[in-house]
């Protein structure tokens, strides 16, 4: 396998039609996130699974992206995401087209907690802006949409607030997006993976 | 929060000399955040928003950093402030109970301050009385074994004491007024 120098494992492998689940990386960020803790492979001669989207590629690499230690570890980060995402798809506007689902469909992971209990934020749904909404309930605090407002759009308009359980995205003083400076450009609902940031039907 | 009167100008005083004390590079943000703190006692919207463009960041990653760590408050503190004790003992013995008790009373959440900024509620680790819980710890004074009756008594208190005082400014206005 070719691949350009200093690229992400992540990205050589997907181009490559291997796939490793990912949910935080971004081509484009310089440096990642590596905060949704599911791009797990094994590299020979690296004591301990590590994450693909962070490790840049090397001549004669030897990687296994399914070994029985790199399944354990993203089956419980996938099932720790879902213990804090709403799971009912079928209301869900990425339903089909979500990332959650294709990582469970490939993974053979199911989309049900087994062993956690579900602990969903109550927070409500954020409807002010015209085109589109923001679901925290949803949310899977994977970032994709803070750095591309903050890069590609570059407005600055939403970020990272609080911590722990209480984490989620929001503008400056938690006010809603439409009172706060987002241009409802729309360019973080577009990378969003789930369902937490979607368009409004017409 | 609603600032108060003259509140605005001290906040951009203030914010304005701590900016100057320090490099006006991202790093420096905790720092900065801290120093304007220890004056104003608090993080006003105004001061984040003043720094945000000193650093040229986004007002956003200001407010992030400013409620990710325990040690900046948002709000201001009250005149009385409140702290009840959530560490492991005064939990099992209702610690939670008295919190909500107390933010039932005072119409705020924890962490935050009355409109009249007479009393600010937070909640607070292991205050290493463990024998006493739940505790609550009343600007310096601790209350021991607090129950939802007593976090009334505590509030009466207070209640009875500002007007009592008030009674004596009373007199005083009146005879002014009667010049």
């Amino acid at each position: 396998m070719r691949a350009p120098e200093g690229e992400k494992l992540l990205w050589v492998a997907l181009d490559n039609g291997i796939y490793i689940p990912h949910l935080c990386g971004l081509r484009e960020a310089e440096r990642p996130a590596a905060s949704c803790r599911l791009c797990f492979v094994e590299v020979e001669g690296l004591p301990n699974p590590v994450t693909a989207c962070t490790l840049p590629v090397s001549e004669g690499m030897l990687v296994h992206t399914r070994t029985p230690r790199v399944d354990r570890l993203v089956r419980t980060g996938f099932e720790l995401l879902l213990s804090n995402h709403r799971l009912r798809c079928g209301k869900c506007e990425k339903n089909k087209n979500c990332e959650l689902q294709k990582i469970a469909r490939e993974r053979g992971l199911k989309l049900r907690l087994s062993r956690l209990r579900p602990l969903i934020s109550e927070v409500p749904v954020d409807e002010s802006p015209k085109t589109f909404k923001y679901d925290p309930g949803r949310c899977v605090l994977c970032g994709r949409c803070v750095w591309v407002d903050h890069h590609q759009a570059k407005v600055g308009a939403i970020g990272f607030i609080r911590r722990g359980i209480s984490r989620k995205i929001a503008a400056f003083g938690d006010v809603p997006l439409a009172e706060s400076r987002c241009t409802e450009c729309g360019e973080c609902v577009k990378v969003c993976p789930v369902g937490a940031l979607a368009f409004k039907e017409k | 929060m609603d600032l108060q009167d003259g509140e605005a100008e001290v906040i951009r005083a203030e914010v304005d000399g701590v900016l100057q004390r320090h490099g006006l590079e991202r790093e420096n943000l905790i720092p900065i955040l801290q120093d304007v703190q220890s004056r104003l006692g608090y993080l006003p919207k105004e001061a984040m928003q003043q720094i945000s463009e000193a650093l040229k960041i986004p007002e956003v990653d200001v407010y992030s950093v400013g409620t990710f760590y325990n040690q900046f408050r948002l709000n201001p503190p009250g005149k009385h402030q409140i702290k009840v004790c959530m560490g492991t003992a005064c939990h099992m013995m209702g610690g939670h109970i008295i919190l909500e008790s107390f933010e039932r009373r005072l119409e705020i959440k924890e962490g935050e301050t009355t409109p009249d900024r007479e009393f600010s509620l937070e909640r607070v680790a292991c205050v290493g009385c463990c024998a006493l819980a739940p505790v609550v710890v009343v600007d310096e004074k601790v209350e021991a074994k607090v129950s939802p009756i007593r976090v009334d008594g505590i509030l009466l208190a207070f209640e009875i004491e500002s007007k009592k005082s008030g009674e004596i400014e009373k007199p005083v206005e009146e005879e002014g007024r009667m010049q």
